[in-house]
Order: structure tokens, then sequence, then C-alpha cells
């Protein structure tokens, strides 16, 4: 068994507001001269340490962790998960 | 008859909600912790507002893994009255109980506020005292209120009539200006606004009548006072 560090990021559907974001963008970021950014998303990111035999399970178990336990709420939110080395 | 009021951590409007029932009502109301069951001879259940477990992962997920929720999601399926307030709503939805999200509103702000619902479906156990389409004069307090569906949702929402309450104004983006939604048996209700801090005169300066149908309709619905 190995340790894995597996990062949640949790992030709204496209296509539904997110108003810190735009905050960002608007107010902070486009108000300087970075001209070049063209969005800006927020997001939640938990980040998990787990024991698994590979990366592949340890994906498998945190989404089904994400699902069971609705880390996310689907109506309105997608998770991504990344798997990395500890 | 009585009324269970479920306590959560970090519930706040547990009290204000007990006051309500058994000093303007004069219901019988017992609180229940969210680790304990609910016995069999509760009659309604109210989920009242406040911020269980600080709000974290966001309003209402943890909460609506608690224990009781199991006993909770039994008596919805009996068809017993069941309000959410505020924060309670928000358990509902993460339940699953309840269609959809509960998202941060447009503003960003925590919005403390009178606003005025549309009445949009009384035939609820807590609406049926209640005039479609009446205005019911409301304060709201919270920072995660914008009620969210998809389109598809919101399509099947209408079709079954499970729009309870909408703001007269544009108040935080919710969808729709949904305010407050119900299962598709109409028998679990849940709306952001307050009606128990709305149905005394000494603390509503507009209009206190009908924030009292709300639960007026409680008591036609589950009987008799005691």
């Amino acid at each position: 068994m190995t340790i894995f560090n597996v990062h949640v990021t949790i992030e709204n559907k496209s296509g539904i507001s997110d108003p810190e974001g735009e905050t960002i963008l608007n107010d902070l970021v486009l108000k300087g001269t970075h001209s070049t950014i063209t969005g800006i998303k927020t997001a939640k990111m938990l980040k998990f340490t787990i024991k698994e035999k590979d990366k592949k399970s340890a994906k498998h178990k945190i989404q089904e962790i994400c699902d069971e336990l609705r880390i996310y709420n689907p109506m309105v939110s997608k998770v991504t998960i990344d798997v990395f080395d500890s | 008859m009585k009324v269970g009021i479920i306590v959560f951590p970090g519930s706040n409007c547990d009290r204000d909600m007990y006051h309500v029932l058994t000093d303007v009502f004069k219901l019988k109301a017992e609180y229940f912790w969210h680790e304990k069951g609910l016995p069999k001879n509760i009659d309604a259940i109210i989920l009242p507002g406040g911020f269980s477990y600080g709000d974290r992962l966001r309003s209402g997920a943890i909460a609506a893994h608690s224990p009781i929720i199991n006993d909770v999601r039994k008596m919805a399926e009996k068809g017993i009255p069941i309000l959410g307030v505020c924060n309670g709503f928000q358990i509902l939805v993460e339940a699953g109980l309840l269609p959809g999200a509960l998202l941060k509103n447009t503003s960003l702000n925590f919005m403390c506020k009178w606003t005025n619902l549309i009445v949009e479906n009384n035939k609820t156990p807590f609406t049926n005292k209640l005039k479609l389409h009446q205005k019911i004069p409301i304060p709201i307090a919270n920072g995660e209120g914008r009620y969210y569906v998809d389109d598809d949702t919101l399509k099947k929402l209408k079709r079954t009539n499970q729009i309870v309450f909408r703001y007269s104004e544009v108040v935080n983006g919710s969808t729709d200006r949904i305010a407050g939604v119900c299962n598709e048996d109409g028998n679990v209700v849940g709306m952001m606004p307050h009606p128990e801090r709305a149905t005394e005169s000494e603390i509503n300066p507009i209009d206190n009548k009908p924030s009292s149908l709300i639960f007026e309709s409680l008591i036609k619905t589950i009987g008799v006072k005691n």
C-alpha cells in the first residue's frame, strides 16, 4: 500500500454564475494591467491523503466518497480528482 | 398533536421556532437532538435555521448526514408535514429530500432584510390557509440563499406545482425568483425566509397575519390545538 495525495476540486458547472470569480476578474485583475486574462472561476479544493495500492484505486475510492457523501451537489457542481505521489 | 424541532450543532433559530409554536400558536413542541431518533407520535417536523456545522463544506451538507435524517426521511415518505426554514431548507436539499441547490447570494453578501413572498402553491400543509398569489412580508437572513435548479428541473417543478413561494422581486439571484419549494407529494416544504420571525406584531412592522397563516395551515393540517 502506498500513500497518495488526492486533490478534489469542486466548482460550479459551466453556465452557473460565479459572482466571486467575476468580482476578482473585473474589480481586481482587469483593473490592473493584466488585460490578457479572459476569465476566473473560483473553486473549493479538498486535499485528501489516502493509503491505496495504486493511483487508479485511490482515484476510484475518492470518487466513491464524493458521490456517497455528496461532497459536491451534482445539481450545481462538478468535481475533478487529481492523484499525486506523496 | 406534537411538532418536533430538530436541533443540530449550530442551529440558532430553534428557540424562536419553539416560542412561536408553543406561545403564539399553543402547539406542543419538543426539541430533538440530531444524534437521536424521532418517536412515532410526532405529527410534524421542523428543521430550523442556523449555521449547522458552521456551514462547513457548504450550508447543510454535513447536517444532511445526521442520524436523525434517516427518521426524517421515513416520516417524509409517510406524508408527515416537514418544514425546513433557511438552514433547515438547505439541509433538506442536501439530504435529497428537496430538489436543487442553494448557492452564495449573487451579491456575495449575507442578506438580512425584509422582503415579500408570493404564494405559488397553497395546497401544502404549510400554505393551505393562504390565498394563491397572496403576499407575505417576511425577513430573510442568509448568505447562501440563491436557489438554483437547472432548466429541466425548473420545468419539472412548474409541471408538478413544486414551487411554493417566489420573491416578489429579484432578491438574491435565485432561479425564477424561487424562495421555497416542496417535494412531489407536497408534504416536505423548504423556504429561505423566516416565518417564525414574522408572526407577532411586536416584531413585524408590516403585517404579521400572512406569516401566521403558515403556522395556522399546519394546525389545520395536523388537527386541533392541545
